[in-house]
């Protein structure tokens, strides 16, 4: 059995992001892998625990995203490949699909293609259900837990009423939600495995495609206007008294 | 752009999720300044009276499937579908509501119709003709003005950031059925249940939102069960504290959430997260409750109303935010809080 993960590249969550001239910076802040992806890697490596599976990391991004594929090998992925291409500057997430599904038909008979929820940078939660529509696989989003079960997969999906249970035949993309478990940290091991490793790159031409047209641009992005907010303490000289006060400044906002 | 206007209203056995209501006030605002007719359509069992609750909010015409291949929803046929009938109406744009099924759909109707996606929009301008839609990105710390170049736009419009339109009653009408696309046979899934874990947690919808972070475990007043060891009776401390804020988030009508922290140390299931990993909510009130408001947590709150902070440390970053703040125990504020609002909201 063959998995992929496709994982990306973002500024730390507690990044200081600002907008300047319409881009974005993020200082000195670090760059690390995309905290939902490491749910996806984990729901990898749990279904290669029990089908001993190849399990690929790939990532489209800069020469700096191969830190970011290191953390997957550390955690136990088998190895790695980084898509770079000075062509996909600007790429929107359909073109980032497209890349990704040619990548993956080129590694080869992948029976599964992991993915996050979504990157904290883009905010967008597409890739995986339009990576899997290019390639004509069932797009299964948000697992909570996965199981094999004979050819088909067995899947518990979080929708915003509880849980949807769906079976799936192979080949197939999930995207994973957090109700999979924690991940798993690098192990030492794994950590001394990632820093030798020698990740290969891929760029358009090797997958023997153009840089797809991007649809969507985004001229400019600006800091959300300042939060204007006076905080008032209110004191008392009992919880009751506070609470009374508290509940009149609320009432008075009119917003019950 | 131009073209007619395809709204997707999303629901769940025969009710729609409210925002996908919503939807139609932005499908109105683009009408209006780009012309083009709006349809609506609803996919599903008992679809049909969904869709025609559309025509109240002024529709052209509402369309609905109620195929037995589409009785659950399941991601292919459903895109299949959707992405017939917007080249069939001559759709320039289509919008979603940002569920999770809306989100997909649109995701993979821009495949299909060589379209752009914009997910997760809070306003929609019109300038020369062209949709700028503004996209909160890295956690809401940034605003994205997306554009798209080529038609279709697909849009899914951020829960609650617009507003339900007023209905009229007396506009109604019959919705017409269409045919499903795909044949049964050709759909590689099959939903085969469904379980209620973590359901019925309606965060991002909730107009009210009472939180409770790590400080709701810390009451050494309370004496757990003698038989309990020490993360047993953390998680017991942490119970009687999530009690006292569900009472007071039933007495505003509210929903209950949490900070991660309190998630990860087993205190609440993670449908109640805020924040960057969990939800992302903003409603008119929101009432941090021993939680000290780390940027992950703001980035899922930040945009809220009201913001009203209970802490015992006056310098927990969370007080940045609030428009109201007690330094104080949670314990002692709460059920008193809870009684005030009860007698003034006459409950
Ligand atoms: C400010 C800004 C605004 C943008 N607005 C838009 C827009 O409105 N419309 C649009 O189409 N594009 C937009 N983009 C581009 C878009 O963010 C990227 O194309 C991106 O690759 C896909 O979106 P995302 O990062 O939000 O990923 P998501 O769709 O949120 O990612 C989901 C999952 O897909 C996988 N994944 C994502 N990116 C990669 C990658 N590079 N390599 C491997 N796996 C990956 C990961 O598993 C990830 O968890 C914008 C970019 C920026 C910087
Ligand atoms: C990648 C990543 C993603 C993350 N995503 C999220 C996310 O989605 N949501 C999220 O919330 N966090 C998230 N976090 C975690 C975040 O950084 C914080 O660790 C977390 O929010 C802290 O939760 P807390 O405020 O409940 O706990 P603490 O920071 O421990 O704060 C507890 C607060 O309770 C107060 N307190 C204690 N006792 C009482 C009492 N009796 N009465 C009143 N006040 C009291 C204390 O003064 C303190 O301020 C994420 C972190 C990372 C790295």
């Amino acid at each position: 059995m063959n998995i992929v993960v496709c994982v990306k590249q973002v500024p730390d969550s507690a990044a200081k992001v600002v907008a300047e001239g319409g881009r974005v910076t993020w200082g000195d802040a670090p760059l690390v892998l995309n905290p939902w992806d490491e749910f996806a890697v984990e729901a990898a490596l749990i279904l290669q625990e029990a089908t001993d599976a190849n399990v690929t990391v790939i990532s489209v991004g800069g020469e700096s995203t191969k830190e970011a594929l290191k953390t997957a090998l550390a955690m136990g992925c088998g190895q790695a490949i980084l898509i770079s291409d000075p062509a996909l500057e600007g790429a929107d997430s359909r073109a980032i699909a497209q890349v990704l599904s040619a990548a993956i038909q080129k590694i080869g008979d992948v029976d599964v293609a992991f993915f996050g929820k979504q990157a904290i940078d883009g905010d967008m939660g597409v890739t995986a259900a339009q990576t899997g529509r290019f390639l004509g696989w069932p797009v299964l989003s948000l697992a909570s837990t996965i199981k094999l079960e004979g050819d088909k997969l067995v899947i518990e999906r979080s929708i915003e009423e509880g849980r949807q249970i769906v079976e799936s035949k192979l080949p197939a993309v999930i995207s994973v939600s957090k109700d999979i478990g924690e991940p798993r940290y690098p192990s030492f091991m794994g950590i001394r495995k990632a820093s030798r490793a020698n990740i290969p790159v891929w760029s358009l031409a090797d997958l023997g495609i153009h840089a797809p047209t991007p649809l969507v641009r985004w001229p400019d992005v600006v800091n959300p206007p300042a939060r204007e907010v006076k905080t008032e303490i209110i004191t008392g000289d009992s919880p009751q008294q506070i609470a009374e006060q508290l509940a009149d400044k609320i009432m008075e906002e009119k917003v019950l | 752009m131009s073209g007619n206007f395809l709204v997707y209203i999303d629901q769940f056995k025969g009710q729609a999720l409210p925002t996908s209501w919503e939807v139609l006030s932005a499908a109105h605002y683009l009408a209006e300044k780009l012309g083009g007719s709006i349809y609506a359509l609803a996919l599903g069992e008992a679809s049909q009276a969904v869709a025609e609750m559309a025509y109240q909010y002024g529709v052209e015409q509402a369309l609905y499937c109620d195929d037995p291949s589409l009785a659950d929803y399941r991601p292919e046929p459903y895109t299949a579908l959707v992405s017939k009938i917007a080249q069939e109406k001559g759709v320039g744009v289509l919008l979603f509501p940002t569920t999770s099924r809306g989100r997909e759909v649109a995701a993979m109707c821009a495949v299909d119709l060589q379209g752009g996606v914009m997910p997760d929009v809070t306003e929609l301008e019109v300038v020369d003709g062209k949709i700028i839609a503004t996209r909160p990105v890295y956690a809401g710390k940034l605003l994205a003005k997306a554009v798209c170049d080529v038609e279709p736009a697909i849009i899914t419009t951020r829960v609650r950031a617009f507003k339900k339109p007023q209905g009229d009653a007396s506009r109604a009408g019959v919705a017409q059925r269409v045919d499903a696309v795909m044949a049964e046979g050709d759909i590689r899934t099959k939903v085969t249940g469904y379980a209620q874990a973590g359901g019925g947690v309606s965060l991002t919808d909730a107009n009210v939102i009472v939180s409770g972070g790590r400080g709701v475990s810390n009451n050494p007043n309370l004496t757990p069960p003698a038989d309990m060891d020490e993360k047993q009776a953390e998680i017991w401390r942490a119970q009687q504290g999530f009690k006292l804020v569900g009472e007071l988030a039933a007495v505003l009508g509210g929903a209950v959430g949490a900070s991660r922290a309190a998630v990860d140390a087993g205190y609440i299931p993670y449908a109640h997260q805020v924040g960057q990993t969990g939800k992302v909510v903003s409603p008119d009130l929101y009432i941090a409750c021993g939680i000290s408001g780390a940027i992950q947590h703001q980035a899922g709150m930040r945009s809220s109303k009201i913001i009203v902070a209970i802490n015992k440390d006056p310098d927990a970053p969370i007080f940045k935010l609030a428009r109201y703040g007690v330094v104080g125990d949670l314990y002692a504020i709460l059920p008193p809080l809870t009684e005030a609002f009860r007698k003034r909201l006459g409950k």
